[in-house]
C-alpha cells in the first residue's frame, strides 16, 4: 500500500470509526424490541390497546416489505396498496369459496395471499419499471386506481362497492386480538429478516447500486430489470400478507379500503420518518406513528387532528432530519465518537495536531486511518 | 348523436381540467416540483368560493376576483416556507413536502367544513343550451370560456412578457438563468402562485359541477397527475391536449360501453401511452444527470 492510497485529509475524518453502532448494541436492541413486542399483549390486555397493536403489526409488515423495494432501489412506489388490496381479496375470496373455517385456518392462507400478490406483481412491475422517477411514482398510483376500479366493477367476484363479509373467528372478545397480533409479529420478523438479508447480500448491493446510479450499475454488469423486479415482487409479497391479515381482522373487504390511497401514503410516510433504505427505519416509523394515529382516532373519533399532527410531524422531520430518525441517531452517535476521539488524540504534540492537513505521506498517516480504509457503510 | 354529445362533453370538461393540470405542469417545468397538494388546493379553492357564495352571496365567477389573488399569495407563501429550504433530491422531497402540506390542509378543511359533501348551488347550475338534440350545460360553457380566457392569459404571460421570458429561461436552464441575472427564486415563487391561482379557478368550477369534500382531493390529484404525465411533464400545451383527450375517451367509453368503466380506461390509457412514450405526448426526453 502506497502513501497515495491513504492521503490524509486530516484526522478530522477518522475513517475507522464505524458508521453503525457496535454489534452488541444492535443485537441487544433487536432482542429488546422483540421481547417488548412479544410481551406487549400480555401486559396490556385491554382489547382497545391490543387492537392498536394489531394495526401496528400489519403496518410493520407492510413497511418492511415496502422498504425492500422502494427503500433499497430508490424507486418510490405510492401504489403498493394494489398488493394490500390483492392480499385482502385473495384471503376473502378463498375463505368464502373454499369455506375455510375462521380463525387459525384463515392464517394458513396468508402465505398464499402474499404469493398471489407477488405473482401479480411480476407483470405489473415489468411494465412499471420501464419508467423512472416521478413518472414511476405516478404510474404506481395509476395502477392502484385501476385495480380499485376493477374491484368496484367486477361485481360477480368482488360484489363491487357492497364489499365482502368474512366470518369472524369464534374466539371470545378478550382473546380476539392476540392471535392476530402474534401472527402479525411473526410476519414482521420474517419481513425484517428478509430485509436484513437483502441489505447484506450481494443481490442487495446490486439493488443499492441501482438507487445510486442505475445507468452505471447496468454498465457494471448488474441485470437491473431483473434485480428491480425481484425486489418489487418481494415487497408485494409482504404487503399482500399485511392485507391478508387485515381482512379477517376487520371482517370485511371493500374496494376503497383494500386499494386505499391513504395506505400508500401512510406506509411511505412512516418509512420516511423512520429512515428510508435502512433496516430499522420502517420499524421505528411503524412503532411510532401507527399507535399515534390510532390514539388520535380513538381520542377524537375522527382523523382530522391526526391528519394535521401527522402532516406537521412529517414536515418537521423532512426539515430537521431529512434522512429520517434512524440515520440521524446513528449519525449523532458517530459524531459523538469522532468528537471523543479528537479530544483524546488532540493533547499530545501541539507541533503536529492531527487536525492539520500536513504534507501528504508525512506524519499525518496513522495506523488507524490505514486499517479503517475498508470501513463499511452503515446498515443500521 | 350520443357519441357526438360525449365528445362535446369531454371537450368542455377537459377545458377546466386543463386549467388545474396547467398549474401543475407549469410548476413542474420551472422547478422540478411535483405539487402533490394541487388536489387539495383545488378543493380549497372550491371551499373558498362555496363560503363566499353561501355567506356573502357572491357569485362564484365573481368570487374568483377574490380567491385567485388569495390563492396566489398562498402559493408564494408555500414556496418560501416549504419548497425553498429543500436542498437536495428536489423531485422526491418536494413531492413528500407537498403531500404533507396537503395532509395538513385536508385536516383543517375537514375540521372547518366537516366531511359532509357540499355543492355550490347557483341559479344557473342546472340550466343548459340546446342545439338540435345536443345539450350544452350552461355551467360548462361558462367554465370553458373562463378556461380559455385564463389559459390565454397564462400564454400571454409566458410568451409576451419579460416575466414570461425569465420563466421560460428558468425552465430551460436554471443555472444559466441565474447567471444572466434572473432571480429564479422569485420566478419560482410567482410560478407556484400562478399554479395555485389556476387551482382556485378550477376549484370553483369543480365545486359548481361536483359535490365535494376534502377527501375528493385524492381522486382529483390522481387524475391531474395522470393528465400531466400523459401530456408530458412541464408542457402546457401537452396538458391542454391530454386533458381533452383523456376526458373525451372517458366520456366515449362511458357512452359506448358503461359509465363504470370510464374511469378505468382513463388510467389504462395513461399506462399504455407511457409504455410507448415514457416522456409523455409533448414532454422532453429525460437527459441523464451526471
Amino acid at each position: 500500500m502506497t502513501a497515495i492510497d491513504v492521503t490524509p485529509v486530516g484526522a478530522a475524518a477518522p475513517e475507522h470509526i464505524p458508521y453503525e453502532p457496535p454489534k452488541a448494541v444492535r443485537r441487544g436492541g433487536t432482542a429488546l424490541v422483540l421481547v417488548l413486542l412479544a410481551a406487549f399483549p400480555l401486559v396490556f390486555t385491554n382489547p382497545a390497546v391490543t387492537s392498536i397493536g394489531v394495526f401496528t403489526m400489519i403496518f410493520l409488515v407492510a413497511a418492511c416489505g415496502w422498504n425492500i423495494f422502494s427503500g433499497y432501489s430508490g424507486y418510490i412506489s405510492i401504489g403498493h396498496a394494489a398488493y394490500y388490496g390483492i392480499g385482502q381479496y385473495t384471503v376473502a375470496l378463498l375463505v368464502l369459496h373454499l369455506k375455510v373455517a375462521a380463525g387459525w385456518d384463515t392464517f394458513a392462507l396468508l402465505p398464499l395471499a402474499g404469493l398471489v400478490a407477488a405473482v401479480l406483481a411480476v407483470p405489473i412491475g415489468f411494465l412499471l419499471l420501464r419508467v423512472r422517477k416521478h413518472t414511476f411514482i405516478i404510474l404506481t398510483v395509476a395502477v392502484m386506481f385501476i385495480l380499485q376500479l376493477l374491484a368496484f366493477n367486477l361485481t360477480s367476484w368482488t360484489n363491487g362497492s357492497g364489499g365482502l363479509e368474512l366470518p369472524f373467528p369464534t374466539w371470545t372478545g378478550a382473546f380476539f386480538n392476540e392471535p392476530f397480533y402474534y401472527v402479525g409479529l411473526a410476519g414482521a420478523v420474517v419481513a425484517c429478516a428478509v430485509s436484513w438479508w437483502v441489505r447484506r447480500s450481494k443481490y442487495g448491493l446490486g439493488l443499492l447500486s441501482i438507487r445510486d446510479d442505475e445507468d452505471r450499475a447496468r454498465g457494471l454488469g448488474i441485470r437491473t430489470t431483473r434485480t428491480k423486479l425481484i425486489a418489487y415482487a418481494m415487497s408485494a409479497f409482504f404487503v399482500g400478507i399485511a392485507g391478508g391479515l387485515y381482512a379477517p381482522f376487520v371482517g370485511s373487504v371493500y374496494p376503497q379500503f383494500g386499494f386505499d390511497p391513504n395506505f400508500d401514503l401512510a406506509v411511505a410516510v412512516l418509512v420516511f420518518v423512520g429512515g428510508i433504505g435502512t433496516l430499522s427505519g420502517p420499524v421505528i416509523g411503524a412503532l411510532l406513528l401507527i399507535p399515534l394515529q390510532q390514539y388520535f382516532y380513538l381520542q377524537f373519533g375522527n382523523d382530522n387532528f391526526f391528519l394535521i399532527a401527522y402532516g406537521v410531524l412529517f414536515l418537521l422531520i423532512l426539515r430537521l432530519l431529512p434522512g429520517g430518525i434512524a440515520p440521524s441517531i446513528t449519525g449523532l452517535y458517530r459524531r459523538v465518537l469522532v468528537a471523543r476521539q479528537l479530544r483524546t488524540t488532540a493533547p499530545p504534540g501541539p507541533s503536529a495536531p492531527p487536525g492539520s492537513p500536513g504534507p501528504p505521506g508525512a506524519g499525518g498517516v496513522t495506523p488507524a486511518a490505514v486499517t479503517g480504509a475498508d470501513g463499511k457503510e452503515g446498515t443500521s | 348523436m350520443l357519441v357526438l354529445q360525449a365528445i362535446i362533453d369531454g371537450i368542455l370538461v377537459g377545458g377546466f381540467y386543463a386549467l388545474m393540470a396547467g398549474g401543475l405542469t407549469l410548476v413542474f417545468g420551472v422547478m422540478d416540483i411535483v405539487n402533490f397538494a394541487q388536489g387539495i388546493l383545488v378543493v380549497l379553492g372550491a371551499y373558498l368560493s362555496y363560503a363566499l357564495y353561501s355567506h356573502l352571496n357572491i357569485d362564484p365567477f365573481l368570487s374568483l376576483l377574490i380567491t385567485i389573488p388569495v390563492m396566489f399569495v398562498v402559493g408564494i407563501a408555500v414556496y418560501w416556507t416549504m419548497i425553498k429550504p429543500i436542498k437536495q433530491d428536489r423531485v422526491i422531497m418536494s413531492l413528500l413536502v407537498m403531500f404533507a402540506v396537503g395532509t395538513v390542509a385536508e385536516g383543517i378543511l375537514d375540521l372547518i367544513f366537516s366531511s359532509n359533501l357540499v355543492e355550490i348551488h347557483t341559479s344557473y347550475v342546472n340550466s343548459s343550451v340546446r342545439l338540435g338534440s345536443l345539450v350544452f350545460p350552461a355551467i360548462y360553457l361558462y367554465a370553458f370560456a373562463m378556461s380559455v380566457v385564463l389559459l390565454g392569459g397564462v400564454y400571454y404571460l409566458l410568451y409576451r412578457t419579460r416575466f414570461g421570458r425569465s420563466l421560460r429561461a428558468s425552465m430551460q436552464n436554471p443555472t444559466a438563468a441565474r447567471l444572466v441575472g434572473i432571480n429564479t427564486d422569485w420566478v419560482s415563487a410567482f410560478t407556484l402562485g400562478i399554479g395555485v391561482g389556476l387551482a382556485a379557478a378550477g376549484g370553483m368550477v369543480f365545486g359548481l359541477t361536483n359535490s365535494f369534500d376534502a377527501a375528493s382531493s385524492y381522486d382529483l390529484i390522481s387524475r391531474l397527475l395522470a393528465i400531466v404525465i400523459f401530456g408530458g411533464f412541464g408542457s402546457l400545451s401537452g396538458a391542454l391536449i391530454a386533458s381533452i383527450v383523456m376526458l373525451v375517451i372517458q366520456d366515449l367509453v362511458a357512452v359506448v360501453w358503461s359509465p363504470t368503466w370510464g374511469q378505468t380506461t382513463f388510467y389504462l390509457v395513461l399506462v399504455l401511452v407511457l409504455l410507448l412514450r415514457p416522456q409523455g405526448l409533448l414532454g422532453r426526453k429525460a437527459v441523464r444527470a451526471q
